[in-house]
């Protein structure tokens, strides 16, 4: 590809990712999932199970808002991964991408921009939530380092998260479908170390918690809020996340071939 | 039709309110997939709070050892909830498709109208409870016996009541289903923000005020009375006048939208 093809494509990534930005805050129904009830849940979580922190067992924390910033962080991002594919299917369903199909520009790219339009909004909610745990009082134990790693994992995870949503837009062409997934995203939330230390969870969920790929992203992102950089957790996370970006790269491009195929 | 003329007021307007409710009885019969997301989601977070949080009965203050009995509860209500917002949106979807002017062109008194759709909630409300508190008992829920039982029930149904009042009044405000976050996340707030996770004395300071001032808080210790210890007048009163007063004030709100709305 030539320099001149790759500005191209990257200038159409760009404003296909804006419009996904715009498209989400100018909808409430699209924003509201992503901050608002993220945010609710925070601050109910953190005032309803603020006693937590005395457990047994509970790793040593300066509050629990402190531990659940990972967690309200790793809920938007995913909600935000849903909800691009939601937007997908609706561009689909509106005829929209059938008019980027017929475009002298590659199919990856109109993938790619509504991916990189969600990445934005990962990294959005990443900042959103880190202005709140410093607004209440949350110390950031890793420093501006430490909240430059949770925040890069976050938007990292979010283009994963959305490649997934993307491959299930491009196969099944239905926004319904796709916001069907939206308890799935709970589901697989509380299977995880999200909301409360594996340790301490209850047995199914704690196993299926050790096994779950959002465990080691939430741990790579919160560590350096509770205790500071560890290169560990933060290679597992990377890992983590570059295995789902693999899936949903070879997802979306399944389903990218069967869009075109039945058009 | 003669015999139609000379009927009282009250049994038309009772054959009215059976026949909407018929209509929404119809709906969920069709469309067996619209109840689902009612369902799923209280039921989601009852299984996931419960692996996540479970421990915190280890903690001083709570007055049973269950988790699942002391959340069972809160996830009724919250499915009450959801399906008395759900009212709402489909009220929007109603109005968007012209439905509802239809409806305001009849001779139905206005409250008619209101209470076909709130009757409907809250007799629809009583299938997520159900299946909520059927997977609570499998779990290992104690039986709140039969006095615990109904009144559990009968604030689920008055619950639901709220919740498409409350959804009825921003659906006539806005006529819009893209209101439907506002519906969901008021009802979550009015739900969550009360003792939910933990006992009034384990909750946070700010949380800790605003459940003590929520009405909601007297209905859910109403509900829960029967899970956790025994039922009582004592505790079972504050339930009954709190959730009349909800009804009565958002209630009135709804029915002022539905009389100013035009046919």
């Amino acid at each position: 590809m030539s320099g001149a093809a790759m500005l191209t494509n990257l200038r159409v990534v760009r404003a296909l990712g804006l419009r996904s930005i715009r498209q989400t805050f100018r909808r409430p129904q699209l924003i509201a999932p992503i901050i608002i009830f993220p945010t609710l849940l925070l601050a109910i979580q953190t005032g309803g199970a603020a006693a937590a922190v005395e457990l047994p067992g509970f790793p040593e924390v300066q509050s629990f808002l402190q531990f659940m910033l990972a967690g309200a962080m790793m809920q938007s991002m995913m909600l935000a991964g849903n909800s691009g594919g939601i937007a997908l299917a609706v561009d689909i369903e509106m005829g929209f991408v059938d008019r980027l199909f017929s475009a002298p520009i590659p199919r990856f790219a109109i993938v790619l921009g509504r991916l990189a339009g969600t990445a934005a909004l990962g990294l959005f909610a990443a900042l959103w939530f880190l202005a709140i745990g410093l607004i209440f009082g949350a110390e950031i134990e890793g420093g501006v380092a430490g909240a430059l790693i949770s925040v890069a994992l976050i938007t990292a995870a979010a283009l994963a998260v959305g490649g997934l949503g993307a491959a299930i837009a491009l196969r099944t062409g239905s926004a319904s479908v796709v916001q069907g997934l939206f308890p799935l995203v709970l589901v697989l939330l509380f299977l995880s170390s999200a909301f409360f230390p594996e340790e301490l969870m209850i047995e199914p969920a704690k196993t299926i918690a050790a096994y779950n790929p959002l465990s080691f992203v939430v741990e790579g992102v919160r560590e350096p809020i509770i205790a500071g950089i560890d290169a560990t957790d933060t290679l597992a996370a990377v890992l983590a996340i570059l295995g789902i970006v693999l899936a949903g790269l070879l997802l979306s491009a399944a389903a990218l071939r069967h869009r075109l195929r039945v058009g | 039709m003669e015999a139609a003329a000379t009927l009282p007021s009250w049994r038309v307007n009772l054959a009215t309110i059976g026949a909407l409710m018929a209509r929404s009885k119809n709906e969920l019969l069709r469309v067996p997939g619209a109840a689902i997301p009612g369902v799923l989601a209280p039921t989601i977070f009852f299984l996931g709070l419960n692996g996540v949080f479970g421990a915190l009965t280890q903690l001083n203050g709570f007055t049973t050892g269950s988790y699942e009995a002391f959340i069972v509860p809160v996830s009724m209500l919250q499915g009450a909830g959801f399906t008395g917002a759900a009212a709402g949106v489909n009220l929007a979807r109603d109005l968007e498709g012209g439905w509802v002017d239809r409806l305001l062109v009849s001779p139905a008194p206005r409250w008619v109208l209101l209470a076909g759709t709130v009757l409907s909630a809250s007799a629809r409300a009583l299938i997520p409870a159900t299946f909520v508190l059927a997977i609570a008992f499998v779990l290992g829920a104690d039986w709140p016996g039969f006095d615990g039982l109904l009144i559990a029930y009968l604030l689920v149904a008055a619950m639901a009541a709220v919740g498409a009042c409350w959804g009825s009044f921003l659906a006539l405000r806005a006529k819009s289903q893209s209101a439907a976050p506002l519906m969901q996340t008021g009802m979550m707030a009015l739900t969550l923000l009360t003792p939910a996770y933990a006992p009034l004395a384990l909750l946070a300071g700010w949380l800790h005020a605003v459940a003590e001032v929520n009405p909601a808080t007297q209905v859910l210790e109403a509900a829960r009375q029967g899970f956790v210890g025994s039922v009582t007048w004592a505790d079972t009163w504050p339930g009954l006048v709190a959730v009349a007063g909800l009804l009565v004030v958002i209630g009135a709100l709804a029915l002022r939208e539905m009389r100013r709305t035009a046919a």
